[in-house]
């Protein structure tokens, strides 16, 4: 019994790791989700993008060198250098920055006024062409991401565990690692949009669109601040994700569990983010522990979103979600 | 000089109700009609309906249900692929099952079946509203796609978890199998895609569309005049399923012949079918019908194009095709938020004045 109950203690610790992951990704949603009304289905794959653009930069990859080759005939693969982890990780904020820049000037400037359901179909198509853009600039095999971040087995946890219960505990480093990376992200972030000038017009804008412009904050930078912070948290995403399981597309797809999270969460919420990440995190691994086996193995592909599901039933607008009130 | 109503005078009710008021429309309407049924079946090859036809058809009624859900409905669902997996697997089962019913009633009957477990995935959304359903309907399309891939009853304990299509016939025709004709196929689909468009299009306009049409535009208003929210949410999600399921059967039995789930039915598809009501137009049976070609046909020219043409490799023409269909449907959000139906639409105008616009 006790070895069992070791075991399972493990497995929530585990699950609780994984949700710290989950609550990563759903960061970047919430943050646009508030200040701009849109629901980004693309921030998954913005992570891929940041990731693969994170080790291409490393790796000196020439970008589009397929497209290059096969258009002039020539076979450029990398420029033969090596960029610190500290300087790619910069340069791709720089290319996460364009590309909010770019959105804005291309996609939402356009869209400004249009029902919510047109932005996140956008949104949508958003996520296609990067997911494109990204294949095509970096190649689509399977990456390593290697930031230098520690990983493998922590033995310090798994001796001091192993003489205290007789039962050592396996957790990976990284894991410890984006714990304290998330808990980090979101003590910046709430201190930047307590206390920072742009963080309070931030808040204004999230209030009320209309009021924000008559007081004189400029919605145009507001929006590209956002999807540059979200940028920025795609880009944290990508590289624990990355580090984790290499960069592939199914990163993208990893991404889309963020979505129950965010639902049990509620959108508008912060500390919903995290504490929905957690919960299906845990409660995933739990499950698959207790009766996945019966079941037939790999319930983590939906444990997730039914989970959300039955829980919505209850409580429409999540755990921390604003009161939904309607008016004819 | 088209479209035009002068001239076209109604005697009774039954003139005036039906599907295709004005003459010309309706006269376009048996002409296409006569063109499909008539003469693509004596002209086509099996490249052109394997690569186009089948693909267009049976993406066409699934993009149909999927209009009433969405564009009539205003409900938004992403478990379109695994509806479609339901429907598929239900079809094998029966064809497995009840190797002596003619095909044609499997292939309805997992449409029916299709449209119970769309009932019950349709329940969430009378409590649950906007994304907080669209994400809700995600957990159908994993589950679904879970259970057929995990249940072995379900694909008939075959070592390879696929399922494969055994031949069947038609009036002593092949329909499904490696050995039926293509213009067999294509009619066989045909029928449904005419059925399905003549039935969608008659739903629409009628109470249960308006009903439909009040839940989208304010379903609180609409409960206050009296339309039950349940039943037009519920109806609506049953006939989405309906039509997805019998897609699913068709695109399993007639079109790929052999089925893996988790590849086929995957969450990819429920996007394309969504973007091909997008694309095509929200709230129109034509727009289904011009979006499911318009999405058929771009990967068939694109790879014509930078494969066949320019050379390139494969891969690369997949993901630039992403990206363009990305910018595509960007692009038409913002020019056409209503589609490539708003663009019939406009020419019909159009054409109505011609070529006397003042």
């Amino acid at each position: 019994m006790p070895e069992q109950f070791f075991f399972a203690m493990e497995v929530i610790l585990n699950g609780f790791m994984a949700g710290v992951l989950y609550a990563l990704v759903a960061l970047g949603f919430v943050l646009i989700y508030k200040a701009s009304g849109i629901f980004n289905y693309a921030q998954g794959v913005m992570a891929l993008f940041a990731a693969a653009s994170l080790v291409g930069i490393m790796d000196g990859q020439v970008p589009f060198s397929h497209l290059i080759n096969a258009i002039f005939g020539t076979s450029v693969h990398h420029f033969g250098w090596h960029v610190p982890a500290i300087l790619a990780i910069l340069l791709t904020m720089g290319i996460m920055v364009l590309l909010a820049w770019a959105v804005n000037r291309f996609v939402f400037k356009h869209l400004v006024n249009q029902e919510p359901i047109i932005l996140f179909m956008a949104t949508i198509g958003l996520a296609y062409f990067l997911e494109g853009a990204s294949d095509l600039m970096w190649g689509a095999e399977i990456k390593k991401l290697d930031v230098g971040l520690p990983q493998g087995l922590n033995e310090t946890i798994d001796n001091v565990t192993f003489n205290l219960f007789g039962y050592g505990f396996f957790i990976d480093n990284l894991d410890i690692v984006a714990t304290f990376v998330a808990v980090a992200l979101v003590v910046i972030l709430t201190v930047y949009s307590q206390y920072s000038k742009q963080g309070r017009a931030l808040r204004a804008v999230a209030d009320d669109h209309q009021a924000a412009l008559s007081v004189g904050i400029s919605l145009n930078f507001i929006w590209v601040l956002v999807w540059s912070i979200a940028g920025f948290v795609a880009l944290v995403a990508g590289i624990m994700w990355g580090a984790k399981s290499g960069v592939q597309f199914s990163l993208s797809l990893m991404a889309l569990k963020a979505l129950p999270v965010l639902m049990l969460g509620g959108f508008t919420s912060i500390p919903g983010a995290i504490v929905g990440g957690l919960i299906i995190g845990m409660g995933e691994k739990l499950f698959e522990f207790t009766l996945g086996g019966m079941m037939g193995g790999a319930t983590e592909n939906w444990f997730a979103y039914v989970l959300a599901l039955v829980f919505l039933v209850f409580r429409p607008q999540g755990l921390f979600g604003e009161k939904i009130i309607e008016r004819v | 000089m088209f479209y035009r109503e002068a001239g076209d005078f109604k005697t009774s009710y039954v003139d005036d109700n039906q599907t295709f008021p004005i003459k010309f429309d309706r006269y376009r309407y048996y002409a296409v009609l006569l063109i499909a049924f008539a003469i693509i079946p004596f002209v086509l090859n099996d490249y052109w309906v394997n690569a186009v036809f089948l693909p267009f058809l049976i993406y066409s009624i699934a993009a149909i249900g999927l209009n009433v859900l969405v564009g009539y409905c205003g409900q938004v669902s992403l478990g379109t692929g695994g509806f479609m997996a339901v429907g598929a697997y239900a079809c094998y089962k029966l064809m497995t099952s009840f190797p002596d019913v003619n095909i044609l009633f499997h292939v309805i009957i997992s449409g029916g079946i299709t449209a119970l477990v769309g009932l019950l995935f349709g329940l969430p959304s009378l409590r649950i509203k906007g994304f907080y359903l669209a994400v809700a309907t995600l957990a159908a399309q994993f589950f679904l796609v879970w259970l057929f891939n995990r249940v072995p009853w379900f694909y008939n304990y075959s070592a390879s978890g696929q399922i494969s299509a055994p031949e069947r016939t038609l009036l002593g025709i092949a329909i499904t199998g490696p050995n039926a004709p293509a213009w067999a196929m294509y009619l066989f689909c045909l029928v449904f895609v005419a059925a399905s468009a003549i039935i969608a299009r008659n739903l629409t306009r009628g109470a249960f569309g308006r009903k439909w049409m009040a839940i989208r535009d304010m379903d609180i208003a609409a409960e206050i005049i009296g339309v039950d929210p349940l039943k037009a949410k519920l109806s609506a999600f049953a006939v989405l399923s309906f039509f997805v399921g019998i897609s699913g059967a068709l695109f399993f039995s007639v079109y790929l012949g052999a089925v893996e789930v988790g590849e086929v039915f995957g969450i990819q598809k429920s996007f394309l079918v969504l973007f091909m009501v997008i694309i095509g137009g929200l709230g129109s049976i034509f727009g289904s019908f011009a979006g499911a070609a318009f999405l058929v046909l771009l990967p068939v020219f694109l790879k014509n194009v930078l494969v066949a043409g320019l050379g390139w490799p494969t891969d690369m023409a997949a993901h630039l095709e992403f990206m363009i269909v990305g910018a595509l449907i960007i692009t038409f959000l913002i020019a056409e938020p209503h589609g490539l139906a708003q663009l019939w639409r406009v020419t019909k105008e159009k054409l109505r004045l011609w070529p006397f616009p003042h």
